[in-house]
């Protein structure tokens, strides 16, 4: 078996959205270089609905993926929705990732809640801050260092 | 275009190689230990590749040359059978470096499990070990010291003769993990006092699964694999004869065309140092005096490995890295942060180890490919874009 998916491999290769928007409504970025990957989301938000999404990563091949199937899923849809995406979503929608590349799927998640997070602080819009946290990379389990 | 540009992981068999070893796995299929006389035959074909090994390596005896099944067995052997040696006299003591291969660090630590004391020596920053770090590391206990003779990740070759006679003057046992050096280096046990030797066949084109245990004839060995007689009772097992044919004819080939073979495979890498070490913000990694023919290691900064061996792969090109994600684990490799480069940089390594069938066609074709794959990737990396803006300080 091959290591990564025919439907990661389409997304590492010929990533979607990939760039900066430089009139954001939201930026969001996760991860960081010691741990080997970063992601920076960036959102335009019009009527409550994410009309465009861009994303710039540094990270291995599945984390390219990750973020680029991230931005499909969320593209054109509401922004609550945006909140709500989890990492099984993106997992899913690329038919799999290996174990041991899970993290990458949360980091694709963890960055569009932090680009949504974001606008809604820019906006004062109230969320559930309890619920829609971002995680510290200090608390991640995933590395080592 | 197809280039395979790691050899240090593997090489093709050559047809040296292969033309040895079909006769043992068709007519002469016979088992080294049976007694009719086609079987003794056999049994004089693995002989001779003893005494081939043993001039190749410039051991005393063949009877100095154990068959293994790879060179992970004989540092598991070498390490394991010095450290029993050196506990009946009360020694626990082993020293060996932070960027040796997993098959010594992991022995290791399974030794400090038993009980036994490891220093693990720096290796600077041009990733040779200094001897008078291996004489200052030196107690009364120490029972064995281990430095591997060239590095597998970026290629620099250890002051090994000398690290040999300064353990042969303290008395203690020397082994040395040869795996990347054999066949493409000199190496000569006796001129280098080395005392246990490890290497694997299908690093100079014999195939997989037959490697090497060189043990000088003072040293007992310890037995793994209980069973027969074979490998004079240290090794039991019938004979993976037709691999170890290949290896001796793989090797002598590759000794007997050592000189001509590196002044090609220098010629090359020196020409992927010169034109990739143009791409700005990249790192040549480990001591370039030092160095053995083949193996190229580099850091791009702001991108990682990975995504690059891919990127690198879609257009042909087999390479390696010591990226964390080609592991499994999320450390970018032991072997870049023991030479002190740091995480952010360690992440976008990428190793060509080219070999004596590589062309000069292809090296134009890495160096055309590789400066647009980095950049592609540096144009969609925040990592990038900081050290553009200057948010970020650059490293190299």
């Amino acid at each position: 078996m091959a290591l990564y998916s025919e439907k990661v491999m389409d997304h590492f290769q010929n990533p979607r959205n990939v760039g900066k928007l430089d009139d954001a409504d939201g930026i969001g970025e996760v991860g960081n270089a010691k741990c080997g990957d970063i992601m920076r989301m960036y959102i335009k938000v019009k009527d409550n609905i994410i009309t465009d999404v861009k994303f710039n990563t540094f990270g291995c091949g599945s984390a390219i993926a990750t973020s680029s199937m991230a931005t499909e899923l969320i593209k054109g849809k509401p922004i609550e929705e945006a909140l709500e995406l989890s990492n099984k979503a993106v997992v899913e929608a690329l038919d799999g990732l290996p174990a041991y590349k899970l993290h990458c799927s949360v980091l694709a998640e963890q960055a569009v809640r932090a680009a949504v997070i974001d606008y809604y602080e820019k906006h004062n819009i109230p969320y559930d801050k309890e619920k829609f946290k971002i995680v510290d990379c200090d608390d991640c389990e995933s590395c080592g260092t | 275009m197809f280039v395979y540009a790691d050899n240090a992981a593997t090489t093709s068999v050559s047809k040296t190689a292969l033309d040895a070893m079909l006769p043992f796995l068709t007519d002469s299929y016979f088992n080294p230990s049976s007694l009719y006389s086609s079987a003794q035959k056999v049994a004089e074909a693995v002989a001779e590749a003893r005494e081939t090994v043993a001039a190749c390596l410039g051991a005393k005896s063949p009877r100095e040359i154990y068959f293994t099944s790879c060179g992970s067995e004989s540092d598991n052997q070498a390490l394991v059978s010095c450290a029993r040696l050196g506990a009946r006299k009360g020694k626990k003591h082993l020293i060996s470096t932070k960027f040796e291969h997993h098959a010594i660090l992991h022995t290791l630590k399974a030794l400090e499990k038993q009980g036994f004391e490891v220093t693990l020596l720096d290796v600077h920053e041009d990733g040779v070990v200094r001897v008078e770090d291996v004489a200052a590391a030196i107690r009364d206990d120490t029972c064995c010291v281990s430095v591997m003779f060239a590095n597998n990740e970026v290629g620099t070759v250890q002051p090994i003769q000398e690290i040999g006679a300064l353990c042969r003057e303290k008395g203690i046992p020397f082994h040395t993990d040869a795996v990347q050096a054999v066949g493409h280096i000199p190496v000569d046990v006796e001129e280098m006092n080395i005392d246990l030797l490890s290497l694997s066949g299908h690093k100079f084109h014999a195939p997989k699964g037959v490697g090497v245990l060189y043990c000088r004839k003072n040293i007992p060995l310890f037995s793994f694999i209980e069973g027969g007689a074979q490998e004079r009772g240290k090794r039991a097992g019938t004979e993976n004869v037709a691999g170890i044919v290949a290896l001796a004819a793989a090797l002598k080939e590759s000794c007997e065309h050592m000189e001509e073979n590196a002044a090609k495979m220098i010629a090359m890498r020196d020409k992927l140092f010169a034109e990739l070490g143009k791409i700005p913000h990249s790192k040549i990694n480990g001591s370039l005096e030092h160095h053995v023919p083949g193996t190229v290691n580099m850091c791009f900064e702001g991108i990682e490995g990975e995504s690059l061996l891919l990127l690198l792969d879609k257009h042909g090109i087999c390479a390696s890295s010591g990226s964390a994600c080609t592991s499994g684990s999320l450390d970018p490799s032991h072997v870049l942060l023991s030479l002190g480069i740091p995480h952010e940089l360690a992440h976008g390594s990428l190793r060509l180890s080219i070999g004596e069938y590589n062309t000069m066609e292809e090296m134009d074709y890495i160096i055309e490919t590789v400066p647009g794959v980095v950049q592609y990737l540096r144009d969609m990396s925040p990592v990038w874009d900081e050290l553009q803006k200057g948010t970020r300080e650059h490293l190299c």
